[in-house]
């Protein structure tokens, strides 16, 4: 059995698995880099990138030595974007459709933003000036890449923006949902004090529907903008589900990125359920944490599984096995009530008649037992159905409908962007969409609300 | 295994490349470090009444992420005692009897001082001399080196003078700040050099630092126009060297200098009428060991090409080389993109566009696959394309269908005056 790749075990030390996995570029290597950009006309980087950033011109900026250029060039298109640089999934976006694939290898876009975003924080630049202040008010719920994009524009725009957190710190997923070591807190920060310096108000620990009513925010503002994202992994819906030992990747990310860590999953055996990103995300930080073996079951195949062809690498390479058409039937505890074994049942793709996705079935009398000591499960987000509900907006299964141009809700004095829309054949899960969508948003309310110089005249 | 031997004005050396007089020939340790590493000969770093040198001396023009496009120097001859020099020029020449030991020399342009110069350095055992009548910096604010080499008549005089002395043969080094070079190459022949070498250094001031102001590089905060060298002079220096060549009153020999740092870049020295190159900056660059390669390189493109000796290729691209007056008006090329190559990052287009003849168009086929292309009809044929192309193989320039027969501009004047003289005698 090949066991994970063994940290450390002392605490100190599993923090040190916390810290950014990969190194950034130094100033010779970034300038190499850039001055291997051919600066397309008419780039296609540029094409691919949801927020459009100019690519060739933020490299152009960092071969000529204007750091503050490359990082303006870059944030004024994506207000994460040194999230972005980290989390893009930049060899299906930018990196792809780089044109060197068709010769050499393409332009690393995504560490040439990382080191142009890292001079802006560490240099504390103040990028962006707020725009000429007017009355017009808007609320944001949710302060993740949707929320804090769209209150980014608008502060430009000269509009009084207030966002409202529920958790302690603002950044949402890139603050709390992604792995320390592949985004670590104090980037998403920085992002988030970009925008509070535009004089956008950041509530934070103030949720929404039970700190202040959605009426409340209706009745003082002069539009909403929902960007709650999505909320804890579901139930797997087998027995065994409360024992001791029983984790929702979600917040387990959450609870590495907000309390640091702690000794639990040393030498431990643990399996993670589910096979996309979050899951990923769940294995690799059980690495770190000094689990003894860490295994991902799926109950389709690796065709099917929907994380990124890096996080999958990355799990490779942290020595995460998978166990591929493999799903849980029941947990099972000690006296103790703590998690000691998962019964699994082997799986079989079965053909749909008309098409689609294959389906999952058991194959008969192939359940076997897997000896854990904890499990982790990670089988997709639930939603905030009952905030969605208060606001009496049309959804299906908790995926807001909005139209797709304007990102307004059935309600058209509310709008939203982000995962809550994303999903049943709507939007993207990407940071980056929702960065995009976050903007887009903006720029419609915009539109439809703020007073033409003709119609105040 | 083609023949690399050169016998240069009757100097002779068992490969083309010679290290120019420099900091690299500053001593004999350095000179026969050269020589164990392979070249085949060395110009000694100039001989004079003794100097003082300042701190800092060199620059260098960096360019995209690249170090030493060009580089510049305001070092003066050589500061160490002469005595000395030619101690270490005896030593070496003894240990290395087969190699070119060149002593560079250099004095006011006056009959006895080149007179005592001449001897005192020919007493050693030299193969030959090299006159600097071209350092920019310093000696010439003296009325020495490019003081010297920017008036023919003191180029004529001090090479006769030298001349007068010498039993080797004597090579003239010409400056490139004149706006005519043939014109001391001539003086130069006049006054009965056996060869002339081009180009010393060009004047230069490499940078001014953006957070102290100070040039680069600079002397305790002030600087002075320094020499300009490396890669970055080579085509300035084989267009002087073509120019000489193609003279028909310069008839010796020319030792090519200006940029060298490739095998490549010899074999077009050559071709242009250098019957050696010499080599500096590369060298300060990368170190001697660069000599294996260019000896190397030089071989197998020799034997690639059939050609036994390297003397062989000298002058050969000279005749092709002429006045602009002379060149063909009506033969057209157009460039042509191959688009199975062409990897779409539309520089071609944009340069175009910008900034020559608005003649590449960026289109898409009907699966929306975009795809550029020339109207060869409005090309002129200008390059631009081909030259900021990223990719080899992606755009070719090739002939277009002749329509006229071959016209040059003396030829169509000619026409003219032909034509307008016999309506006249009509």
């Amino acid at each position: 059995m090949n066991d994970s790749k063994q940290p450390s075990m002392t605490l100190t030390t599993l923090l040190e698995n916390f810290e950014e996995a990969k190194p950034s570029y130094n100033s010779a290597e970034a300038i190499n880099e850039a001055n291997r950009c051919l600066y397309c006309y008419d780039a296609p980087c540029m094409e691919a990138c949801p927020t459009g950033i100019d690519i060739p011109s933020f490299i152009k900026k960092i071969a000529s030595g204007n750091l503050k250029g490359s990082a303006k060039t870059i944030m004024t298109a994506n207000p994460v974007g040194a999230s972005c640089a980290r989390v893009c999934p930049t060899e299906e976006l930018c990196e792809g459709a780089c044109v060197l694939n068709h010769s050499t290898s393409p332009i690393m876009i995504g560490d040439l933003q990382r080191y142009a975003t890292d001079w802006a924080i560490k240099n504390e630049q103040l990028l962006f000036q707020q725009g000429e202040k007017h009355d017009k008010r808007i609320a944001i719920i949710g302060s993740g890449p949707a929320g804090l994009s769209a209150a980014r524009e608008l502060a430009l725009l000269g509009y009084h923006v207030v966002i409202y957190e529920a958790k302690e710190e603002a950044g949402g997923l890139d603050t709390f949902g992604i792995v320390p070591f592949r985004l670590p807190k104090e980037i998403s920060l920085w992002e988030v004090d970009q925008v509070s310096r535009l004089g956008v108000e950041i509530c934070t620990g103030v949720e929404v529907g039970k700190d202040i009513s959605p009426q409340e925010l209706l009745d003082n503002h002069d539009a909403v903008i929902l960007a709650i994202g999505m909320s804890k992994v579901p139930m797997l819906g087998i027995e065994g589900e409360q024992l001791a030992g029983v984790y929702d990747a979600i917040e387990l990310v959450e609870r590495t990125k907000t309390y640091g860590v702690a000794d639990e999953f040393v030498d431990k055996r643990v399996a993670v359920i589910g096979a996309g990103n979050t899951a990923v995300d769940g294995a690799t930080t059980s690495v770190r944490l000094g689990a003894k073996n860490v295994k991902i079951l799926y109950r389709r195949t690796v065709e099917e599984m929907s994380a990124y062809d890096f996080e999958y690498e990355f799990a490779k390479q942290d020595g995460v096995e998978f166990r591929w058409l493999t799903a849980p039937k029941r947990l099972i505890g000690d006296e103790h009530g703590r998690v000691t074994k998962l019964e699994c049942i082997e799986m079989e793709l079965i053909e749909e008649k008309v098409g689609g996705r294959k389906r999952p079935v058991e194959v008969k009398d192939s359940s076997f037992m897997m000896d854990v000591d904890i499990v982790v499960k990670a089988i997709g987000q639930t939603r905030y159905r009952s905030l969605i509900e208060e606001f009496q907006l049309v959804h299906h299964d908790g995926v807001v409908r909005v139209n797709q141009e304007t990102y307004q809700t059935s309600n058209p004095k509310v709008f939203a962007a982000g995962d809550v829309i994303f999903g049943k054949g709507q939007g993207e899960a990407m940071v980056v969409s929702a960065a995009q969508q976050g903007k887009e948003t903006a720029y419609a309310i915009h539109r439809s609300i703020k007073p033409s110089k003709t119609e105040t005249a | 295994m083609a023949d690399l031997r050169i016998n240069f004005a009757g100097i002779k050396s068992p490969n083309p490349y010679w290290l120019a007089s420099a900091p690299p020939t500053n001593t004999g340790y350095q000179v026969q470090r050269a020589f164990e590493a392979g070249w085949g000969g060395a110009v000694w770093k100039t001989l004079g009444d003794p100097v003082l040198n300042v701190t800092s001396r060199f620059g260098a023009h960096h360019f995209n992420g690249q170090r030493v496009a060009g580089f510049n120097n305001i070092e003066l001859i050589s500061d160490r005692p002469i005595e000395e020099n030619l101690k270490e020029i005896y030593e070496t020449k003894k240990r290395f009897p087969d190699r070119a030991i060149i002593a560079s020399i250099m004095v006011e342009p006056k009959q006895a001082k080149w007179h005592e110069i001449v001897k005192r350095v020919q007493a050693v055992g030299v193969d030959g001399f090299e006159l600097n009548l071209g350092c920019p910096h310093g000696m010439s604010e003296r009325g020495m080196g490019s003081a010297v080499g920017q008036q023919p008549d003191l180029v004529e005089k001090s090479t006769m003078w030298a001349k007068e002395a010498a039993e080797v043969p004597v090579i003239t080094k010409l400056t490139p700040n004149i706006t005519d070079i043939t014109a001391t190459a001539r003086a130069a022949e006049q006054g009965g050099a056996d060869a002339i070498s081009m180009i010393n250094t060009i004047n230069s001031l490499v940078g001014v630092d953006l957070d102290t102001w100070n040039t680069i590089p600079n002397v305790n905060g002030k600087g002075a126009h320094g020499g300009y060298c490396g890669p970055a002079v080579k085509p300035i220096a084989l267009n002087m060297i073509g120019e000489s060549a193609r003279n028909p009153h310069i008839t010796i020999p020319i030792s090519g200098i200006g940029g060298v740092s490739t095998w490549q870049d010899t074999v077009e020295f050559m071709l242009m009428g250098a019957g050696g190159v010499q080599i500096c900056t590369a060298a300060m660059h990368h170190g001697f060991r660069i000599i294996e390669d260019l000896v190397d390189g030089l071989n197998n493109y020799l034997d690639d090409k059939g050609i036994v000796s390297v003397s062989d290729i000298v002058g050969r691209s000279v005749e092709r080389y002429t006045d602009w007056s002379n060149l063909d008006l009506n033969h057209k090329i157009v460039a042509r993109i191959n688009t199975d190559v062409c990897i779409n990052c539309n520089k071609c287009h944009i340069a175009c566009e910008d900034t020559s003849h608005q003649c590449i168009d960026m289109l898409q086929d009907k699966h929306g696959i975009e795809y550029l292309e020339v109207r060869e009809e409005d090309c002129v044929g200008c390059n631009l394309c081909s030259i900021v192309c990223p990719v080899d193989g992606a755009i070719d320039m090739v002939e277009a269908e002749r329509l006229e027969t071959p016209m040059s501009w003396n030829e169509r004047q000619t026409a003219i005056q032909m034509l307008e003289q016999n309506i006249v005698n009509s």
